[in-house]
């Protein structure tokens, strides 16, 4: 009785000290460690939900753009910094999915080493090509591709890059093993795209929209179950017979393990009120994001989602035998 | 002819309005600022300021997001000439005469004709980009990984031409460039590559680093090496402004430096920064007396000047019309306007009209508030040379290990710049140039890329370079720079030989 008496009188202290702690946070600006360089999309998502958050949480969130190693350089530092909430970090699709299979020496685990905060804005992955290649619709690619599988040149944009395995995936699907072409990011692989030096490619909507609307490359499909309203005419792959190839380019804040669970929640809350937010809807929506809505926000969801993504990447990846290192 | 000035005049009217007068002012300024810190470079200054721009109209941000941009091309020569430190890549070359000038007391007019010859190019640039910026966007798309392999050769028969000296050492400085530019992870399968197993080194040498390295560092353990050396102007200042008789013989190259880095700039990857080191070349072997090169030449002074304005202006072609960034400075942009809700693309110019002529017509504003900035400046600089170097150097190591920081974040980076630094004197003592070395790194990382780019869309055909017209006739033109290169070099000593 006593003892259970002492447990609870600890338990409340600790509930007790954590509210205090989480009244308290954050006593100075918050960093968030952004994997990828400045003006990419997982940055400018970052950027438009912690310019709202700010304003929830009354400090400053600052990014801090830490680059390298396919995301991994920056989310290992993340990981390992004083888990106080000052300090979280953007992860995506590929330092939380993808990275596990490619990466053998990974510092840490995403379904482990992580608090999770939630989902921001993802991005759907199109799948384009030269503005001159044969197959009119998405029927026609896939016969085309099987077909013709040797000829066909796909543009990507650096190993472990989200247009990389996003394409890994297509390519599993098909049962079909392309000529990769790497280049040091989007902007050049784009560019050989609309000069026709390479066929085809898989990326995200915000990078390609504009060159879809003039006409300088085509777009087969958008792999989301609905149709993007940046693009409404392009068809979804399950509209046009290719149901099963679902993925687009999720973000989402996490927290290093250990976090306090009040200062998560705190987070999480401001995360959430940024997506309700109208006018940071409006920014997102404009550049083709995808925002998560009801049961798909907080840090619980993410949690089981994260585990989804990693177990379903795993077989394409090792099946590519891509390894980073 | 009538739609360029409506067009134009749609640009002034947008460019002129007050706020936007104000932030290409306030971009301007920081960019010069950025420009002059040694290491500090524009991307890390415009990441840091994208906050900023959230309550500006997005063309307003982009006004002053590309006035940091050119303003830190105006500022980095500052420091190349004063000393020997390039504040950005494009300014290595002018280090070369540059700061021989100012060593000969003519560091007044060495600033004066970078700045003049600065204005003349980003006015011409302007034009072309107004004009010609939709025409040559298909020029920029005829390049594959072929033509650009190519063109990379080519560039590093530049290179060999660079030399001061000895044509041996210039060529085992590339080498060392080249292999340099291979450490990192392998692009093609994720491989790590000379890395020693060190994660800072996973993504290779930055070229802030080694450049900061090699020219920053090593100049300060230089110069600490050699006290006489140290006071770069001691008695006279000189004349601070440029005389007539300089302005004339600047014409020439400043009209082929504008040429050159006009036309290199709009090709895709960054070929900007081939512009200064082509012009440099290129005046060298036309002079009359090519020996002046490398002693304070005013002439390669005011070529790479030109070209390194131009291209750093003309850079903006791909990203206007087609959407496209072409360097890392470009893809931030695009990042800044996106934040926005502009995606720019290849419509942007009719859909935006205000926003793509606006920032046209403030890229000549904000290269004229330069030159208005920049002049009177001169004489304060030049003042700064007399600040005893026991507490310039000081100063700096300091600005050079904020920059460095600032790049990617990481500390590892300034232990690094520490190690080029000491690699740098070693290189010095032994009498080879880093200048070589820099331009075989640039080079190196981008010719390996579009190397294996164009050999895996071939299937391996080594044919590829031949038979594509622009590729050839590119690989042509790298064979016969090496062969002027290199004759002359084989000449003398077989006529020493002979001799003796």
């Amino acid at each position: 009785m006593l003892k259970k008496t002492f447990v609870g009188a600890v338990a409340a202290l600790a509930l007790w000290a954590g509210g205090a702690f989480a009244q308290a946070f954050p006593t100075k600006p918050v960093t968030v460690i952004v994997p990828f360089a400045a003006g990419g999309p997982t940055d400018v998502i970052a950027r438009i939900v912690g310019e709202h958050m700010s304003k929830t949480l009354g400090q400053q969130l600052v990014i801090e753009n830490v680059v390298g190693a396919g995301g991994t350089t920056g989310i290992t530092r993340g990981a390992q910094a004083t888990a106080d909430g000052h300090t979280i970090m953007m992860g995506h699709m590929g330092t939380h999915g993808a990275a596990p299979a490619m990466y053998p020496n990974l510092k840490y685990d995403p379904t482990k080493d992580f608090a999770p905060i939630g989902l921001a804005a993802g991005t759907p992955i199109l799948i384009v090509a030269k503005k001159d290649f044969q197959p009119k619709d998405l029927k026609e690619f896939v016969a085309y591709v099987k077909a013709n599988a040797t000829k066909i040149n796909e543009a990507h944009a650096g190993i472990a890059s989200v247009s990389h395995t996003t394409c890994l995936m297509l390519q599993h699907q098909l049962g079909v093993k392309l000529t990769e072409v790497a280049y040091r990011g989007t902007g050049p692989a784009l560019n050989d795209l609309v000069g026709g030096q390479v066929d085809i490619m898989c990326d995200q909507i915000v990078n390609l929209v504009e060159q879809i609307k003039g006409g300088q490359i085509k777009a087969y499909a958008v792999a989301t179950p609905e149709r993007s309203p940046a693009l409404p005419d392009v068809p979804t792959t399950k509209e046009a017979g290719l149901p099963d190839y679902q993925v687009s380019a999720w973000n989402a804040l996490f927290a290093p393990k250990g976090t306090p669970a009040p200062v998560v929640a705190k987070l999480s809350d401001a995360l959430s009120k940024a997506l309700d937010d109208p006018a940071t809807r409006k920014r997102l929506l404009d550049l083709g994001g995808v925002i998560p809505e009801g049961q798909q926000r907080g840090g619980t969801y993410l949690g089981t989602f994260v585990a989804q993504e990693v177990a379903r990447w795993t077989p394409i990846i090792k099946a590519a035998g891509v390894v980073g290192q | 002819m009538g739609e360029l000035a409506g067009h134009l005049a749609l640009g002034f009217s947008t460019a002129f309005s007050i706020e936007n007068l104000a932030l290409c002012l306030v971009g301007c300024l920081v960019g010069t600022l950025v420009g002059v810190l040694p290491g500090v470079g524009p991307i890390a200054t415009i990441a840091m300021l994208l906050p900023l721009t959230f309550q500006v109209e997005p063309t307003g941000a982009l006004i002053m997001l590309a006035g940091i941009y050119y303003g830190a091309q105006y500022g980095g020569s500052t420091t190349a000439i004063l000393i020997n430190i390039p504040g950005e890549a494009t300014s290595v070359v002018t280090t070369l005469d540059g700061h021989q000038m100012a060593r000969r007391g003519q560091a007044g007019v060495a600033l004066g004709v970078a700045a003049l010859s600065s204005f003349f190019a980003g006015t011409v640039a302007t034009v072309v980009i107004a004009a010609l910026g939709a025409p040559l966007t298909k020029v920029a798309l005829l390049f594959g990984p072929a033509e650009y392999f190519s063109l990379m050769v080519l560039g590093l028969g530049l290179a060999v031409v660079l030399a001061r000296g000895s044509v041996i050492k210039a060529i085992a400085m590339i080498l060392v460039g080249l292999l340099f530019s291979t450490v990192g992870t392998d692009l093609e399968t994720g491989q790590e590559r000379m890395t020693l197993g060190l994660p800072a080194l996973s993504d290779g040498v930055d070229f802030a680093v080694l450049a900061m390295g090699l020219f920053g560092f090593a100049e300060i353990l230089r110069n600490l090496d050699n006290p006489e050396a140290r006071a770069v102007v001691k008695g006279s200042i000189g004349r601070l402004l440029p005389s007539l008789d300089d302005v004339k013989r600047c014409i020439g190259p400043v009209l082929r430096g504008t040429g050159l880095g006009a036309a290199l700039g709009i090709l895709p990857g960054n070929g900007a920064v081939l512009g200064p080191f082509a012009s440099y070349t290129l005046e060298k072997k036309i002079a009359d007396d090519p020996k002046r090169f490398g002693h304070g030449a005013i002439e390669g002074v005011a070529g790479p000047e030109s070209a390194n304005n131009a291209g750093a202006q003309t850079a903006f072609i791909p990203l206007l019309t087609l959407g496209i960034p072409p360097n890392a400075v470009m893809a931030l942009m695009v990042g800044a306007l996106t934040i926005h809700g502009v995606i720019p693309g290849p419509q942007v110019m009719t859909k935006h009209a205000s926003l793509f002529w606006g920032m046209v017509a403030s890229m000549w504003i904000g290269n004229l508030m330069l030159l208005v900035i920049n002049l009177p400046l001169i004489g304060l600089w030049v003042r700064l040379l007399k600040v005893p170097y026991r507490l310039m150097f000081p100063a700096i190591l300091v600005f050079c290990c904020i920059g460095i920081y600032s790049v990617n974040n990481t500390p590892a980076d300034v232990m690094l710049t520490a190690f080029f630094g000491g690699f740098g004197y070693i290189l010095y003592r032994f009498g080879f140039e880093p200048a070589p070395l820099l331009l075989g790194f640039v080079l190196g990382r981008l010719m390996e890329e579009k190397l294996r780019q164009a050999l895996v869309i071939s299937r391996g055909n080594l044919m590829v370079f031949v038979e594509r017209p622009v590729s050839a006739v590119l690989l042509a033109l790298a064979a016969v720079i090496l062969v002027i290169a290199v004759l002359p070099a084989m000449r003398a000593r077989r006529e020493k030989a002979f001799q003796e």
